[in-house]
């Protein structure tokens, strides 16, 4: 049912991680191809964030390897791209001057950075807000803005630790209009990390479900069927989309009360739990 | 709008109140002229002094050490605020040395710089750059701890050299906090300056303060107070202009108004 697109950008095969005697994540095994975008969901301290820093290359793996493009990952990953969960910008520099920063740490003069910058501004919809400083921005905007920032590098592999989980739902819904609408421009591989399965099912071809920490591994995957390119409004209340939904909490559903149980917080149906998330109520 | 009016009215009631009764009260004799002059006089003594080239090169050269003072005193604690906020162990090894050398009352330095560095300008100088550079480094090394870890982070992730790193994080976020510490900065690059003055030397504002006190003469030691302080509040408008340069990126303060009254 995988669709084929080209090489396998990132493979991670029986990889472990230990922090001294705690393991982390085991037997993770996950195949990102060329120009996919894939969501990783998981409960709270599952080791999400853990998956990306082994594919940056800043967390070596304890057992097991990591292959980019074919090859062993030894050192810093130079293809990828990394987008933070929190705040980034530098606040003494304006919004056109961040989106150009890695341009300048590559080398480029200031000039020539805010040159490339500029239609990035407009690319994420900051037309007019280029001398604006952070603290003169909006949330979402910040977002716009280190969005921009990471895919004007031109990472072959982007990373997303959840970029917007701070933001309200409709900034949220903007995001992942504009998020796609980048993606479909320039097919990249994406590894979206999130708890949220809406957003998901949303944007990804695919989405691999992590087990409760610790020792945290895929559980489950599910392809997301949805034709592109994708209404993301509008896609929240179809039948696909619901089926979709009670898929995957059928593998999360579990994982996520495990969890709770791990942090000694009494649930006392499974029931209850169930209707804490929305859709299945609509359907 | 309004309440600002109300707060210059009141303003210029408490001086009128406060000279005026100063002055009332110095013709009346109830107080004594001899140990506080009536502020016509005083301003009469500045008249005076305003009339003869000389003052100008006392001011010229009270003005000279203040900026050598500053500049140096800036330069140094920066560079070492740098170097240590970014050694670990430069930092370890040093930090009880400064701990002695900063409780040492830095103003008590004054004649060993003069045994030192002879009566001229050297021995100014050295003094007010003791006591800039202390505030100075503490503040950098502040600035450069407390870079924000995620941003560090990013900047790491767009894979910035070490030069780079220096240049567009470290360097930035410690200037917010040199820039804010730079008023206090200038009082104590003054304050250097005419203390070592006041106790040896040939010219400068704290030399015509020696040379009044020495002669009992108050009208002359309170003008060149009255003088010494526009001196700084001229500097700290000059201060205010920088910082505000260097700043535009930082959020403006809620109430300027209320900081500019608790800090003149």
């Amino acid at each position: 049912m995988k669709m084929q697109r080209g090489p396998t950008a990132v493979e991670l095969s029986d990889v472990a991680v230990k922090f001294g005697s705690f393991t982390a994540v085991r037997n993770v095994n996950l195949s990102v191809d060329d120009g996919e975008f894939v969501a990783v969901v998981g409960p709270t301290g599952c080791g999400k964030s853990t998956i990306l820093n082994l594919v940056t290359g800043l967390l070596p793996a304890a057992a097991g390897e990591v292959r980019v493009f074919g090859q062993k990952l030894s050192g810093l990953n130079g293809d990828a791209g990394y987008m933070l969960q929190q705040e980034a910008l530098l606040p003494w520099k304006t919004a056109l001057d961040n989106v150009g920063l890695g341009l300048v740490f590559r080398g480029a003069s200031m000039e020539e950075a805010r040159r490339q910058a500029r239609p990035w501004m407009a690319k994420v919809g900051l037309k007019g807000f280029e001398e604006r400083y952070i603290h003169q921005l909006s949330g979402g905007q910040r977002k716009r803005v280190a969005m921009a920032q990471t895919l004007i590098m031109s990472p072959k592999i982007v990373l997303m630790d959840e970029p917007f989980s701070a933001l309200d739902v409709h900034t949220r819904r903007l995001m992942h209009r504009i998020l796609l609408d980048l993606w479909q421009e320039e097919k990249r591989s994406l590894i979206f990390i999130t708890h949220d399965l809406e957003e998901a099912i949303a944007l990804a071809d695919r989405v691999v479900i992590l087990s409760a920490g610790p020792a945290a591994t895929v559980v489950g995957e599910v392809q997301i069927t949805l034709p592109r390119p994708r209404n993301v409004s509008a896609l929240a209340t179809t039948d696909e989309f619901l089926r979709l939904y009670r898929e995957l909490w059928s593998l999360l559903g579990a994982e996520v009360e495990k969890s709770y149980r791990n942090q000694d917080v009494n649930i006392p149906a499974k029931e209850d739990n169930h209707k804490e998330h929305a859709h299945e109520t609509q359907a | 709008m309004k309440r600002k009016h109300k707060v210059a009215l009141t303003q210029l009631v408490l001086l009128v109140v406060t000279v005026g009764g100063w002055q009332l009260g110095a013709q009346r004799g109830w107080i004594d002229p001899f140990f506080f002059p009536s502020p016509a006089s005083i301003i009469e003594r500045l008249g005076e002094w305003f009339s003869s080239p000389q003052i100008w090169t006392d001011l010229g050269v009270t003005l000279l050490e203040t900026t050598l003072s500053f500049v140096f005193g800036i330069g140094g604690g920066i560079v070492l605020g740098l170097w240590l906020g970014l050694s670990a162990y430069a930092a370890a090894v040093l930090n009880p040395f400064l701990k002695v050398f900063n409780a040492i009352p830095r103003v008590l330095l004054a004649p060993i710089y003069v045994l030192w560095f002879g009566l001229g300008l050297a021995s100014k100088v050295a003094l007010g750059l003791t006591l800039v550079f202390f505030v100075a480094f503490f503040n950098t090394l502040q600035g450069v701890r407390e870079v924000n870890p995620v941003v560090l982070a990013n900047a790491r992730l767009l894979k910035a050299s070490k030069w780079a790193l220096l240049k567009h994080v470290y360097l930035p976020s410690a200037a917010s906090w040199i820039t804010s510490s730079l008023r206090v900065s200038v009082g104590l690059a003054v304050m250097g300056a005419v203390v070592a003055e006041y106790l040896g030397s040939s010219m400068g504002l704290g030399h015509m303060i020696a040379q009044a006190e020495g002669v009992m003469d108050a009208t002359g030691v309170f003008a060149g107070l009255v003088l010494l302080s526009a001196f700084v509040v001229a500097l700290d408008a000059l201060v205010d202009r920088l910082e505000k340069h260097l700043l535009v990126w930082r959020p403006q303060q809620q109430n300027d108004e209320e900081v500019a009254l608790a800090t003149h």
